[in-house]
């Protein structure tokens, strides 16, 4: 039939992990902490600090702005200076808190730590959206909503994602050699509030070390049950839909979500921040980074607190050697490239890498030559060559026929174009339009 | 001898069909209908919110739709078809025109990043908001150039849509499209236009345009308060009561300016 860990389609870019090797550092405190109030899918948080207020370290800044939104603390005890709006990494403006930081760095009274095997997975799922909890894997989506599945959806599985297929970041890596407890606990915890016996961990075969390393704690038996699953290094490896299928043959419908197969997918780093948020009571306000290219001095993987600027990040690195010509917010494959370095590290940024000008090379896209390459690389089993022609020439509703949305832009298309056609480009252009126009559809309603 | 006899007796029968056909599947005669559809400026635009000009025009005859839905028709087709629907001419708007409000070419705006992608405004936003630095000025890719049913709409060089008010039909499709949102569609008898849509503080303007709107008001001064509105560190013209030509030379930005060439041939053109 088919073979587990194998999804259809997919790339073998290099990967890069020049940082792998680094351990996590802490990144000391900077002057001047820049916090956006969305760092999440969703609405945004509403600030419950005014201009002039003193704040602690881990002290509420903005409260949750809806159910699909997430509080944001403080990273650092100082003075709010401002509430004004900042860059985001996508390129638009963000509602966000200015903090000028004291140096003393007092941590505010935490919230009571739990003991998770006696509390009740109610207490803990609201204790994970007090602590601003968001997907740590990029999408950045509220962790309580999904761990709030309708009745009607039974979950059986719960994946940890410690896959990290995307080249150049180490983050994940990292963490999973440095705090497995952490990870394995969070992993136990979630699947205490979903109420799920099966906990699988996948990750990618070129982390020989930290698979041995879980695989070790796990026999030694203080975590019964959990399960690690190697999988064959091949990106989007990572990606939820894929990943569900190489760990329990489960394909996720069209236009649907991992609660329709009855699985919940959650990134290593949001267990290793959900542990620490119930064990210690420590709100979400600083996560692992990764910050990497051959134009740094040194990279490695810093704990970067949320706030601290990409400018301040590649200081940490000891700076450049050589002028970078791209600076790409996330992974090479997905992340964004930004044009200003006052962007604020989120709860969502895994990673910063530079690019110089040797690596990148600047091209003109030709016509599609029906190669079908993209066809082979598409993870989704769609065509993104024949949806870019259609979408080039505006027929949005033949595009959304063969399941355009369904496009989960992970860049494999692009990448193995050889007319070098931004494909991705084009599928979000189409999304986008036909998004906008299902909303219409919706209002006219 | 044969052939003769085949040749005719098909003929009779070959007749024989015609004339039953035209008996019995004849369309009745639709002179209303045709005459509405031949003042139809053919563009099939869709401006008109219907699916073409066929479908106005029907639409028309059904007495679904008025006839000032159509910006594209000519001013003399408006007066026929109103006469022919015997629908008052007053109850019909004026002509519009569509301006781009910006003057953010390559010599006066900044671009903050190098740009390489799809050769679209449309997709241009989606990588990080588009590549100049202004986050209301025109992208200059060309989105309304495509969709423009009239061939109105000049990309320059230099990276800034130009409307041509002699070519312009005011049907409004370019409008829509613009992602930036910085082409207004005004009525024609407007001789003036505020070439900037940037609602933001003079320091940050002046960061991104060389030839934004500063805020200044001098223009209102020199106009009258409610010729010319002032909102925020913008100046925009009131359309239901615009100011002279004359205005344009108090601005010192040059970004109040005139929005139909005053050459006599300009005019012409448009009448036509």
């Amino acid at each position: 039939m088919f073979s587990f860990g194998k999804f259809y389609g997919g790339v073998h870019p290099d990967d890069g992990k020049i940082a792998s090797g680094s351990a996590i550092e802490d990144a000391p405190l900077v002057e001047r902490y820049v916090i956006p109030l969305r760092q999440h899918i969703g609405a945004p948080a509403s600030p419950v600090v005014a201009k002039g207020d003193k704040v602690l370290r881990g002290q509420l800044l903005a409260q949750a702005g809806g159910f699909v939104s997430a509080p944001v603390h403080s990273p650092t005890s100082g003075k709010i200076v401002d509430i004004t709006t900042c860059l985001g990494p996508m390129g638009n403006q963000l509602p966000a808190v200015v903090l000028e930081s004291d140096g003393e760095d007092q941590a505010a009274e935490p919230m009571p730590p739990m003991d998770w095997h006696n509390a009740s997975p109610a207490d803990l799922k609201k204790r994970v959206g007090d602590a601003g909890l968001v997907g740590m894997g990029g999408a950045s989506f509220p962790t309580i909503v999904k761990l709030s599945p309708p009745a009607d959806k039974p979950i059986d599985t719960l994946i940890m994602n410690g896959v990290e297929c995307e080249p150049c970041l180490t983050a994940d890596h990292r963490l999973m050699l440095e705090h497995p407890d952490r990870v394995l606990t969070g992993a136990e915890i979630v699947a205490k509030i979903l109420g799920v016996k099966r906990i699988v961990i996948g990750i990618e075969r070129n982390k020989p070390d930290a698979i041995a390393l879980l695989n070790k704690l796990i026999k030694a038996g203080d975590y019964k049950g959990i399960e690690i699953h190697d999988l064959p290094m091949r990106y989007p490896q990572g990606a939820e839909k894929q990943l569900i299928f190489a760990i329990t043959g489960r394909q996720v419908p069209s236009g649907g979500l991992p609660m329709d197969v009855g699985c919940v997918v959650q990134n290593v780093g949001s267990a290793a921040t959900i542990a620490e948020a119930v064990g210690a009571g420590k709100p979400f306000y600083e996560r692992i980074t990764t910050v990497v290219g051959t134009p740094l001095v040194r990279s490695g993987n810093w704990r970067t607190r949320v706030g601290m600027s990409y400018k301040d990040a590649i200081t940490l690195a000891g700076g450049v050697k050589e002028d970078p010509a791209k600076v790409i917010s996330g992974g090479p494959m997905m992340g964004f490239s930004v044009y200003s370095l006052d962007i604020p590290i989120m709860k969502n940024t895994s990673g910063i890498l530079l690019l110089s000008a040797s690596e990148l090379s600047q091209y003109s896209s030709g016509a599609c030559i029906r190669c079908g390459r993209c066809n082979d690389g598409c993870p989704m089993s769609l065509t993104p060559g024949l949806m870019s022609v259609q979408i080039e020439n505006e027929h949005y509703d033949m595009a959304e026929k063969w399941h355009v949305m369904d496009c989960i832009e992970c860049g494999c298309c692009a990448y193995s174009c050889p007319a070098h056609r931004p494909l991705v480009q084009h599928m979000r252009r189409a999304k986008s339009v036909i998004a906008a126009s299902r909303r219409a559809a919706e209002n006219k309603k | 001898m044969y052939p003769v006899l085949l040749l005719t007796i098909l003929g009779v029968l070959l007749a024989l069909a015609i004339g039953l056909v035209v008996r019995y599947f004849d369309a009745p005669e639709d002179a209303q209908g045709d005459a509405v559809r031949s003042l139809m400026p053919g563009a099939n635009c869709g401006g008109c919110g219907f699916a073409g000009c066929n479908d106005y025009a029907s639409a028309l005859l059904r007495g679904e739709a008025k006839p000032g839905a159509c910006h594209a028709m000519s001013a003399e087709n408006l007066e026929k078809l109103c006469r022919l629907l015997g629908v008052a001419q007053e109850a019909v708007g004026e002509p519009l025109v569509a301006v781009v409000c910006c003057s953010g070419d390559d010599n006066h705006a900044v671009h903050r990043a190098f740009y390489n992608g799809v050769n679209d405004c449309l997709n241009a936003v989606l990588v990080a908001g588009g590549a100049k630095g202004c986050s209301y000025g025109c992208l200059g890719l060309g989105s309304c150039a495509r969709v423009c049913p009239f061939g109105a709409i000049e990309i320059r060089p230099d990276h800034i849509a130009k409307i041509h008010p002699n070519l312009c039909r005011g049907c409004g499709k370019c409008v829509s499209i613009c992602p930036r949102k910085v082409i207004k569609l005004v009525p024609r008898s407007v001789p003036v236009m505020v070439y900037c849509s940037s609602p933001n503080k003079f320091a940050m303007k002046k960061q991104f345009c060389s030839a934004a709107c500063i805020g200044c008001r001098k223009c209102q001064k020199a106009s009258g308060e409610d010729k010319i509105f002032i909102n925020g560190f913008l100046a925009s013209v009131n359309t239901e009561d615009p100011p002279d030509a004359s205005i344009v030379e108090v601005c010192p930005a040059k970004c109040l300016r005139t929005i139909c060439p005053p050459t006599a041939e300009a005019a012409e053109s448009v009448q036509k």
